[in-house]
């Protein structure tokens, strides 16, 4: 069954779309991360024009990160008031991110810098966390875990604030830097940029590991929110459309995820999420890098 | 009744014509609704005539179907630092978004060369284009890629001898449209050619648009941005909100 887009402007099988947006639910599910960054390249596979791409996967992750968040909330692993800082910088990264992504839509490179993105994050972050899950399954072997307490340069800035829930006090420099590039990055790739975040506010920040994922989604929601309505007035590339198959698959599959993710070993999983990125991250490398078979391109005005 | 005679008058009062198209379209509008994948527009029509008919040179039909004309930035890849990017770009003034053109005869027998330029039946004809940048030598090379995507989008389209043309008075044929049509008017012509000089055009138009929810959908996004911006992210926001609600309550028994 084809459903018609009327942003896009392409006519796409329905059930791909659900499929699409169901499988990364599962994946969203099982390991904790937005799939925002998996779901906009496969778009582009799909022939979704890349600016639509963008933009309604900012949408899309608004609907998954709600849905992910309230659970947090019950659980009180929110950091409301470190939330609330990281957001700050996320809103101007995210307004420098659209003003880039339409100077450079301006110049036709647009598709050029989204790819290139991809690449160098999914190339980035599926290398180090396919060497990590390696070393960890090798150490579990040998049975020897190793804990570090990270007491970086960050703590020697000015600006302290005492984070409660984090038990933290440190200067809202960081934070607020940490949000405003994940900003940028939501903005240009369409991500919720929880996979750089998360990563970030535990070895950068040392935030303790329990409360991360629930400040990073609650961040993320306004956001990629303010990222939707800045694509939604500047471009008009959101897809409602769009953007509610893919929900509609991505809330059931994450349910499915969620089921699956408990019985399975956390190492395999982190392999498993590693492969996939480092395999989506190729195509797009080989796009690029390989002669294409048409050496031009249409862009209408 | 009082019509058709005013109709049957103003036929005799148009000045005599030898051959002439009297032309029957399919559908006059095709709607892009929320299960839209392409459309076929038939074309028929009837040739009349108030002399008898001449058989040599046989009578042949072109049938042109035109979307509306846009401006097109064509761009060209060149590898930089190993990578292919944007690098050279020719600016099209107006190009069809949409251009099928039928034939009752191989091309060089329905339409001659001087005759395609004045009436601009076949693709090339159909793009217009002003000039290129200084630095770009060969700007042709543009426009022939134009025209090869979007024939291979099926955007663009030449389909000679499907025209089919009965005892040289009835024709018809049908155009298919792809699902990735813009919306507009689409202009239609039916040419008559005998030895290759056009003898008789008729034009008649389609209209293409979304309706029902597209429709609104789209000219919401278009008009009221802000307005489309918020109600998707509420969307968003309810379906997150309910899928979590619905499940943790079948979990809960």
């Amino acid at each position: 069954m084809q459903i018609y887009l009327p942003i896009a402007e392409v006519s796409v099988n329905v059930f791909l779309l659900l499929g699409l947006g169901g499988m990364v639910g599962v994946l969203s599910g099982m390991f904790g991360v937005g799939g925002g960054f998996l779901i906009t390249p496969l778009l582009f596979f799909m022939g979704i024009p890349p600016a639509v791409a963008v933009a309604t996967g900012a949408n899309q992750i608004v609907a998954s990160s709600i849905s992910g968040v309230l659970a947090h909330f019950k659980r009180k692993t929110v950091d409301l008031r470190m939330g609330l800082v990281l957001l700050a910088g996320g809103l101007i990264g995210a307004a420098l991110g659209v003003w880039i992504f339409n100077l450079l839509k301006g110049l036709g490179q647009v598709d050029l810098l989204v790819r290139l993105c991809y690449v160098v994050f999914l190339g980035i972050i599926g290398g180090l966390m396919f060497i990590e899950s390696l070393n960890a399954i090798f150490k579990s072997r040998k049975g020897a875990p190793r804990k570090r307490r990270h007491h970086g340069w960050v703590h020697g800035l000015p600006f302290k604030m005492r984070f409660r829930t984090s038990g933290l006090y440190i200067s809202a420099i960081p934070p607020m830097l940490v949000g405003l590039s994940v900003g940028v990055l939501s903005a240009i790739m369409g991500v919720g940029g929880g996979f750089i975040m998360v990563p970030a506010m535990i070895y950068l920040l040392g935030m303790p590991t329990k409360v991360v994922v629930g400040t990073s989604l609650f961040q993320i929601i306004f956001v990629t929110a303010f990222t939707t309505l800045l694509h939604a007035t500047t471009n008009y590339t959101v897809d409602i459309m769009l953007a509610l198959v893919l929900i509609l698959g991505g809330v059931i599959g994450a349910q499915i995820g969620t089921a699956f993710g408990t019985r399975l070993k956390a190492e395999q999983l982190r392999i498993a999420l590693a492969s996939l990125v480092l395999l989506v991250c190729g195509k797009l490398a080989l796009d690029l890098f390989i002669t294409p078979s048409e050496i031009y391109e249409l862009v209408a005005r | 009744m009082r019509v058709l005679a005013a109709l049957l008058i103003l036929i005799a009062a148009l000045p005599a014509r030898a051959e002439e198209v009297v032309l029957g379209l399919s559908r006059t509008n095709v709607s892009i609704t929320t299960d839209f994948d392409g459309s076929d527009i038939l074309i028929f029509g009837a040739v009349k005539r108030e002399v008898a008919i001449q058989s040599d040179p046989p009578l042949q039909v072109i049938v042109t179907v035109e979307g509306p004309l846009e401006p097109v930035t064509v761009w060209r890849k060149a590898r930089k630092l190993g990578i292919w990017v944007n690098a050279e770009a020719v600016e099209i003034d107006s190009a069809p978004s949409f251009y099928a053109v039928a034939t009752s005869a191989p091309w060089n027998q329905s339409i001659t060369a001087v005759e395609d330029l004045r009436h601009k039946v076949s693709i090339p004809r159909a793009i217009r284009s002003v000039g290129a940048p200084m630095d770009i030598m060969d700007s042709e090379a543009f426009t022939e890629a134009l025209i090869r995507v979007r024939e291979q989008q099926g955007l663009y389209r030449v389909e000679e001898e499907s025209v089919e043309l009965q005892e040289s008075t009835l024709f018809d044929t049908s155009i298919s449209m792809p699902a990735n049509i813009s919306e507009g008017r689409y202009l239609t012509r039916v040419f008559l050619t005998r030895a290759g000089k056009v003898i008789s055009v008729h034009e008649s138009e389609i209209q293409v648009g979304k309706v029902g929810l597209e429709r609104w959908l789209f000219t919401l996004s278009r008009q009221m941005p802000l307005a489309y911006g918020l109600l998707s992210l509420a969307i968003a926001a309810l379906a997150g909100w309910g899928a979590s609600a619905l499940f943790r309550a079948i979990r809960s028994g």
